[in-house]
């Protein structure tokens, strides 16, 4: 899978899945980037065939609907959707 | 996002024209925040020239326009969910009270149901018969434009008539 990382303090490991095309992941990934936090991200619309589906079943294990942004907060709780307070919260900030 | 697929700003300049005059048309609004919705048709631009189809911009494709008939905009769900939240999904079509200030946008859940629904769903043979339609059928007083759907339209999208003007007809 192809994952960029985004340096910023650290806050917990953070995991985006996100579509290159939709608004709402942009504005969770800027969120992340305002924050100032590290943070990992995917973009699963830019990536093919069986890469794709694995990342695909990652993502279906977290969030069964499928749905983007998915974000992955230290491998144990996970937030769908663009919800500013929920994330902030997760991160303690 | 790869180069091939950069759309220049004419581009969305000239689609979002055209959604804008569309939606207005018939009965639609597009959400007022300029620069969110030409990102909106950015991505639906993106995704014609990756897919051949202007499949939903937040929404993952499959690539095979048969799956994907449900996501393609306007999609199958947008109707419903401009009724129940105020926008669509994305956020490209919102409701009167949007527009006017009078409701804020949420982040909506998803409606389209998950991968193995879905195909369970195209497997199984549509059962409507008359007197257990699956939806009620609405019908505009003024132009008799008949729909099948949860609540009546917010505009009628042939003669223009306001929701109040509406009826259950079945
Ligand atoms: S959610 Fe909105 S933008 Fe996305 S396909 Fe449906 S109508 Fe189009």
């Amino acid at each position: 899978m192809k994952i960029e990382h985004v340096e910023g303090k650290k806050a917990g490991k953070l995991m985006l899945y996100a579509l290159s095309t939709c608004i709402w992941c942009k504005k969770t990934k800027q969120l992340l980037t305002d924050l100032g936090v590290e943070y990992d991200y995917t973009f699963v619309d830019l990536l093919q065939g069986p890469e794709k589906d694995e990342t695909m079943k990652i993502v279906e294990k977290w969030n069964p609907e499928c749905s983007f942004p998915t974000l992955v907060v230290n491998d144990s709780q996970c937030i769908v959707g663009f919800k500013e307070k929920e994330i902030k919260e997760a991160l303690k900030l | 996002m790869s180069e091939e697929n950069q759309i220049s700003q004419r581009e969305i300049g000239l689609e979002y024209e055209r959604y804008k005059r569309e939606a207005e048309s018939s009965g639609y609004h597009l959400n007022p925040d300029v620069a969110f919705t030409r990102g909106l048709i950015d991505g639906l631009l993106v995704n014609e020239r990756r897919y051949g189809y202007r499949s939903c911009p937040c929404r993952l494709a499959s690539g095979k326009k048969d799956e994907d008939l449900d996501i393609i905009c306007p999609c199958d769900y947008r109707d419903p969910d401009v009724m129940e939240y105020g926008a669509c999904y994305c956020a490209l079509y919102v409701s009167q009270k949007v527009l006017d200030g009078t409701q804020q946008l949420t982040s909506i859940p998803e409606r389209r149901p998950p991968p193995a629904l879905r195909k369970k769903a195209a497997a199984e043979p549509g059962t409507a018969k008359i007197g257990t339609l699956p939806l009620p059928v609405w019908r505009c007083k003024v132009c008799g434009y008949l729909c099948a759907r949860d609540g009546p339209p917010e505009i009628c999208p042939i003669c223009k008539a306001k929701k109040e003007r509406f009826e259950r007809f079945i």
